[in-house]
């Protein structure tokens, strides 16, 4: 079993072929949407492939230390960044090939016109505690 | 409290449960609940006989669940049809509870969980702690396991070598928190090569000890990673190390070779050399040969090639490892060694870097940065 980190972007991923703001999406559209993540996620508890998930607010601010004695300085909200994290999920799987078909998956879910958003997620391995036998 | 000899009783508890007609699942609960009262009641008042305190514990705990949730009728069924609580036969099922919890029908994670839980007497949050998961997630691939082999016969003779796979994961697993689990994949191999006589399971014990006995020298203080040429071998366990090799050799002497009698061969040579310069690479690459006509794996292959490069020079393990595709895990860092050893510093360091970013593993990045920048800072 491997671990893996799906990433939903606000911004910096390629764009959804339904690239529809949710803001302009119908209330019902909406729903179907957050229902699909949901059962998604719970489908992933009954199989024991579930580790964790949660959405990330688009506020915030870059931190930094900015010397001895000052207080650190801060930068945001994230007016230059590239990428904005929307969420993520951590999984436990027997291979890369079923984190691939799971985020194929999550991808799939609906959006505007209850149409699949077809959207590009981040898929990233854990990086572990190496095995005990290596030679 | 004895944690420990409470794990040792839990396979047979569910054998004699399962005997008496409880079903796999249901015995197996029994004994999960009737090991959380012991935790709870054995300090004050030990038993004087754990095994038959378990089972009637446990025996009590399946009627429970079986008045509980059954209907009227069922409930009324079992308890008419319950045997007289006699002594209890002297069959010893844990060889059998293997075979079930390790049942090709099952996937190896699933394998794994059940094995630590049925055999391993470990709790659900144990496991989970172990291997970092919730412990709902872990809990459920309990029971998708239990509910998958739920109509498999508690004798249903399976394959040794898919129990001997098993463990050997679990013992590949390393450790993290409270829970060890090289040290529990150890014991269970005991267990396992006191109930059968095979000379696989007595080289995967052999291989497991020699590894275990080096443990204490392959993390640094500060948590780097050692490697095997830089080990200080006076940490090594020189008595899980004897012992390792007696059981490879008694195991050898049985004339019916596998793929764990000649990892453990391997291992046996690393851990008799007092110094790496004095280690036999020679023997080693001829392992590496048996090994490969058991098993042709590309990894063996990969280890193979450095053990050439020892044995004939670095030349020869690049020529080893042209052969085999760059593709494999730990390739370019094996050919970011074996250049730097032919003296080739700059195409090394580009290869350790290169290879640090394909590591999978933390410790593993970190340690092959260190070697690209040592090699970077010299001139």
């Amino acid at each position: 079993m491997a671990k893996y980190l799906f990433l939903k972007h606000y911004r910096g991923a390629p764009a959804g072929v339904n690239d529809v703001p949710m803001d302009q999406w119908t209330q019902d559209e909406i729903s179907a949407h957050l229902q699909y993540m949901d059962d998604f996620a719970d489908r992933l508890r009954a199989t024991g492939e579930f580790v964790d998930g949660q959405a990330l607010s688009p506020e915030g601010a870059f931190v930094r230390y900015d010397g001895e004695g000052r207080p650190p300085i801060t930068d945001g909200p994230f007016a230059e960044t590239k990428d904005l994290i929307a969420g993520w999920m951590a999984i436990d799987v027997d291979s890369w090939d079923r984190a691939v078909e799971l985020a194929g998956e999550l991808s799939a879910a609906p959006g505007a016109g209850g149409k699949p958003i077809h959207e590009w997620l981040g898929v990233r391995p854990f990086l572990t505690a190496p095995p005990t036998v290596t030679e | 409290m004895d944690e420990l000899l409470l794990r040792t009783l839990v396979p047979r508890v569910i054998g004699v449960l399962v005997r008496r007609g409880a079903d796999f699942a249901s015995a197996e609960d029994a004994v999960q609940d009737a090991l959380v009262e012991a935790v709870r009641s054995w300090p004050a008042e030990p038993p004087r006989d754990p095994q038959a305190w378990l089972i009637t514990a446990a025996w009590r705990k399946y009627l429970d669940a079986v008045r509980a949730a059954a209907a009227r009728r069922r409930r009324e069924d079992t308890v008419d049809t319950e045997p007289a609580p006699g002594p209890v036969a002297s069959t010893d099922d844990t060889l059998q509870l293997y075979f079930l919890c390790t049942n090709p029908a099952l996937s190896a994670a699933s394998s794994i969980a059940l094995t630590l839980r049925a055999v391993g007497g470990l709790t659900t949050r144990q496991i989970a702690e172990a291997y970092l998961v919730p412990e709902s997630t872990m809990a459920q691939r309990i029971s998708r396991a239990k509910k998958t082999i739920s109509d498999v016969p508690l004798d249903t003779v399976g394959e040794i070598a898919t129990v001997v796979r098993v463990l050997y994961l679990v013992f590949n697993e390393g450790y993290s928190g409270e829970l060890d689990l090289a040290a529990e994949a150890i014991r269970l191999t005991r267990q396992l090569a006191a109930a059968v006589d095979h000379p696989e399971v007595a080289g995967l014990l052999a291989l497991m000890l020699l590894h275990h006995a080096r443990r204490p020298a392959r993390i640094a203080a500060d948590g780097r990673l050692v490697t095997l040429a830089d080990q200080d071998r006076s940490r090594w366990d020189t008595a899980l190390i004897a012992e390792g090799v007696q059981i490879l050799q008694g195991a050898l002497a049985r004339d019916r070779l596998g793929e764990f009698q000649a990892q453990a061969a391997i291992a046996a040579l690393h851990a008799d050399a007092a110094d790496v310069r004095e280690t036999d690479w020679v023997q080693i690459v001829g392992w590496y040969d048996e090994l490969i006509r058991i098993v042709d794996s590309p990894i063996a292959r990969l280890n193979r090639a450095v053990a050439v490069g020892e044995a004939d020079g670095a030349r020869a393990g690049l020529a080893a490892l042209a052969q085999l595709d760059p593709a494999l895990p730990r390739w370019t860092a094996v050919s970011a060694y074996l250049h730097e050893r032919d003296g080739a510093r700059a195409k090394a360091a580009e290869l350790y870097a290169e290879a640090a970013r394909r590591a999978s593993s933390a410790l593993e990045r970190d340690h092959l940065v260190r070697q690209a920048a040592r090699l970077n800072a010299q001139p």
